[in-house]
């Protein structure tokens, strides 16, 4: 099979079966690979109601056609379980160089499935596969742990591996790869730390063939150069991702003190101009990617060198803007912390957000915490409360299952400013004055993130304070995003230095040897897309709803405190009304369930 | 002349590895390419391309003559492993797959090694000066030296 590996590893820890089969025609046909793979796999392999946590919860790790082939950001890889966090299908993007090599020792594919009786890593080196002895990396951070395996094993060898928040099934745990790259949403650290996982390593040595080199290097080469001299690939190869800062809160959309704001009083000092002077030390690309976001810095804390990949926008917008640590210094030291301890920046960030705004209203106080003052701000709280949840020690149990359960456990209104959709904290932008990036977030598929329809940019084109129209767009982004996800790249050469989306139906045609015209991506994308609304619905069955679908009440009973958006709120009928429209357009009924004549549309 | 690199620019993005295997083998593997990147993380996090600098120590260890330097280069003559294209660029020596009898010896000797055995042959893999590499690293690290420019 052209540009596939052609093979799908199935690795059960219970009974430490390993088995190849090959990759099935239909799968491909109809579902590309990445995200596409991992959603019918799940939808088709999982029994409802099953506990995300427990040994018939399985995971799939996803490459695309794409990955590992000479094709710009071509190192993106899908983890997607049952999440912890929504109990529903989650997945999770990851970059550096793992698709690439997991393509290289001749899958597409890994399912993991039971639950290993002791702590054990999965060794794949090419057809060489094992189950091993994980003992000694157990309760290590995750920074530490890749640098141990790739002393143990060799440094050719790519590696992914939870931290002591996965081991401890911290619902927000992330995946980590490369000293930098996370798969943070969702919760599947917590998935690989319940199945008793500590880390996937691969080598791959065999070559991958492609229907037509000489087209693949022709049009490779000029997708290479039109990155290249793009305008802004400078910037974003100086400052990556944290170049948003300064234009997230020039625009009122940086999430602020639980996102009781959307304006950071101190943003000059954690964006990415202070970066540059003080912190980064080297670029740092997955993969194939000519733009290489990655930045990574130094610290030094008590005469102790930290060294990071980031803070990206991401992490700055919820560790810095959200829990307000207004310091390069000690934001870059967030990171460490959250990465070392192998949790999720985005979702770490906001439940310590919470945490902050209930102690700042007393609805927990130092007895909870442990004597310590849990302050908007406080590095040091934050450091602390990091380390009660990764332990699940204290209070930090209770946050450690996300802000929605948490505020279920600690009441007094908190739920009314826990900021997650579905059981997914919201990321790194406020949108109260942007209905698309709102209705975004609400409508996502895996729960509140942004990466499904980076929709904010068309609220500022059109209007912010304009409703009736925004599905449209924002269906279209939900369709189009998710491709590069089964396509196995990253979507930034597209958004950002505006590489034409002509060259991706191309691409996968001189490497697969298929035929496929865009529309028949964006239709695939589509199946996914209700493939993965209908996963959700089977799970809840009568109890789902378009309630399913709302923000947290903190967006229509708050208006943004201060900055550019100050004093924005949501009507809650305003809130129906983008509903309404967003069912419609996708063919759904009133209550958000897909009608039957869609779903015989999409072949489901 | 021959292939060097500005090694604080480099992003480790291996595009260069990839459009090396592509342009000589027509299939796409890093492990088949004639240069590395070297990563030191977690610290001092840095990357460190090695790429061949024509030296020739490969051709002067070579028990059976292998390696040489053309007076002319042929461009259709075989240099690589495999199925492969190019060869004899000016500047750039080159190993003859049809003399190589596959010990080896030029890869253990050579001083930054840079010259590849992969288990699809026997003939190892060489810089060939191609320069496929150069305008696709986006950061700018690869680029040409000419000692007598
Ligand atoms: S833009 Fe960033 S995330 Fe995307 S491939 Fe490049 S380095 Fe990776
Ligand atoms: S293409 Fe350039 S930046 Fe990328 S790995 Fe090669 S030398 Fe480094």
């Amino acid at each position: 099979m052209f540009a596939y590996g052609g093979k799908i590893l199935r690795v059960n820890l219970s009974n430490d079966k390993i088995s190849i089969e090959p990759l099935p025609e239909k799968l491909v046909s109809d579902y590309i690979g990445g995200r596409g793979f991992s959603a019918r796999i799940l939808y088709d392999e999982l029994k409802t109601g099953i506990d995300p946590l427990g040994a018939e919860n399985k995971i799939v790790v996803a490459s695309g056609p794409l990955s590992g082939l000479f094709v710009p950001g071509a190192g993106k890889l899908t983890f997607a379980s049952k999440s912890p966090a929504t109990n529903s299908y989650g997945d999770s993007n990851i970059g550096g160089h793992l698709a690439s090599e997991i393509k290289y020792a001749g899958y597409d594919v890994i399912i993991i499935e039971g639950i290993s009786d002791k702590p054990v890593y999965l060794y794949i080196n090419n057809d060489k596969i094992e189950i091993r002895d994980a003992g000694k990396y157990c309760g290590k951070g995750a920074i530490t742990t890749e640098e141990m395996l790739k002393r143990d094993l060799g440094k050719e060898f790519e590696i992914a591996v939870i931290g002591p928040a996965g081991e401890n099934k911290v619902k927000f745990a992330c995946i980590s790869h490369d000293f930098g790259r996370q798969a943070g949403r969702t919760g599947i650290g917590a998935v690989m730390g319940a199945k008793n996982l500590k880390a996937i390593a691969v080598r791959g040595t065999l070559s991958l063939k492609v229907a037509d080199p000489d087209k693949l290097l022709e049009i490779g080469k000029k997708a290479f150069a039109d990155c290249i001299k793009h305008p802004a690939w400078k910037l974003w190869l100086d400052q990556g991702t944290a170049s948003v800062t300064n234009w997230s809160n020039q625009q009122g959309s940086f999430p602020t003190r639980n996102f009781q704001s959307g304006f950071f009083e101190d943003y000059q000092k954690i964006s990415g101009d202070v970066m540059l002077k003080e912190t980064i030390v080297n670029n740092k690309a997955c993969f194939g990617c000519p733009m290489a976001c990655g930045k990574y810095a130094r610290t030094r804390r008590n005469n102790k060198e930290y060294y990071v990949e980031g803070p990206e926008y991401e992490t700055a917008a919820m560790i810095g803007g959200d829990c307000a640590i207004g310091n390069i210094h000690d934001l870059t030291y967030a990171n460490y912390i959250c990465d070392e301890l192998g949790i999720d920046t985005i979702s770490g960030g906001s439940v310590a957000a919470f945490a902050m705004e209930c102690y700042e209203k007393g609805i927990i106080d130092k007895k909870d915490t442990g004597g310590v003052e849990l302050k908007f701000g406080d590095i040091r709280a934050f450091e602390h409360i990091m380390n009660l949840i990764s332990r699940r020690e204290g209070i930090g149990n209770l946050l450690a299952d996300g802000v929605k359960v948490a505020a279920e456990k600690l009441g007094k209104g908190s739920a009314r400013f826990a900021m997650h959709v579905k059981g997914l904290e919201i990321s790194g932008y406020e949108s109260r004055r942007a209905p698309a990036m709102l209705l975004s977030y609400m409508t996502c598929d895996i729960g509140a993130h942004h990466n499904r329809a980076w929709a904010i940019t068309h609220d500022i084109a059109v209007g912010r304070d304009v409703f009736a129209g925004k599905s449209k767009r924002v269906i279209e982004l939900q369709h189009i995003r998710p491709i590069f996800d089964m396509l196995g790249t990253c979507r930034l050469q597209w958004v950002e230095l505006e590489l034409s989306l002509d060259y991706y139906p191309q691409l996968i045609n001189v490497t697969t040897g298929r035929n496929y015209t865009m529309d028949e991506l964006l239709h695939s994308s589509e199946r996914v897309w209700n493939l993965n609304r209908l996963f959700l619905i089977r799970e809840h069955k009568d109890n789902f709803g378009r309630h399913f679908d709302y923000p947290p009440a903190r967006v229509y009973e708050n208006g943004v405190q201060t900055g550019p958006t100050a004093g924005s709120k949501v009507k809650k009928e305003d809130i129906d009304k983008l509903l309404d429209e967003y069912y419609q357009m996708r063919g759904w009924d009133k209550n958000g369930r897909p009608t039957p004549e869609k779903l015989k549309e999409l072949g489901l | 002349m021959y292939l060097d690199v500005d090694a604080t620019k480099c992003t480790g993005c291996r595009v260069c590895l990839t459009i090396c295997s592509l342009y000589h083998f027509k299939e796409i593997n890093p492990k088949k390419a004639a240069l590395t990147i070297d990563a030191t993380f977690p610290k001092p996090g840095k990357y460190e391309p090695r790429v061949c600098n024509q030296c020739g120590i490969c051709a002067s260890v070579c028990p059976v003559e292998a390696i040489s330097l053309p007076a002319r280069p042929q461009p259709d003559q075989a240099v690589l492993a495999g199925d492969a294209r190019s060869g004899g660029k000016e500047g750039a020596y080159i190993i003859d797959s049809e003399k190589c009898n596959g010990c080896g010896e030029c890869v253990r000797e050579c001083p930054t090694q840079v010259m590849f055995l992969h288990e699809d042959s026997s003939v190892p893999i060489k810089c060939d000066l191609c320069k496929e590499c150069i305008p696709v690293c986006a950061p700018g690290v690869l680029f040409i030296k000419d000692e007598n420019k």
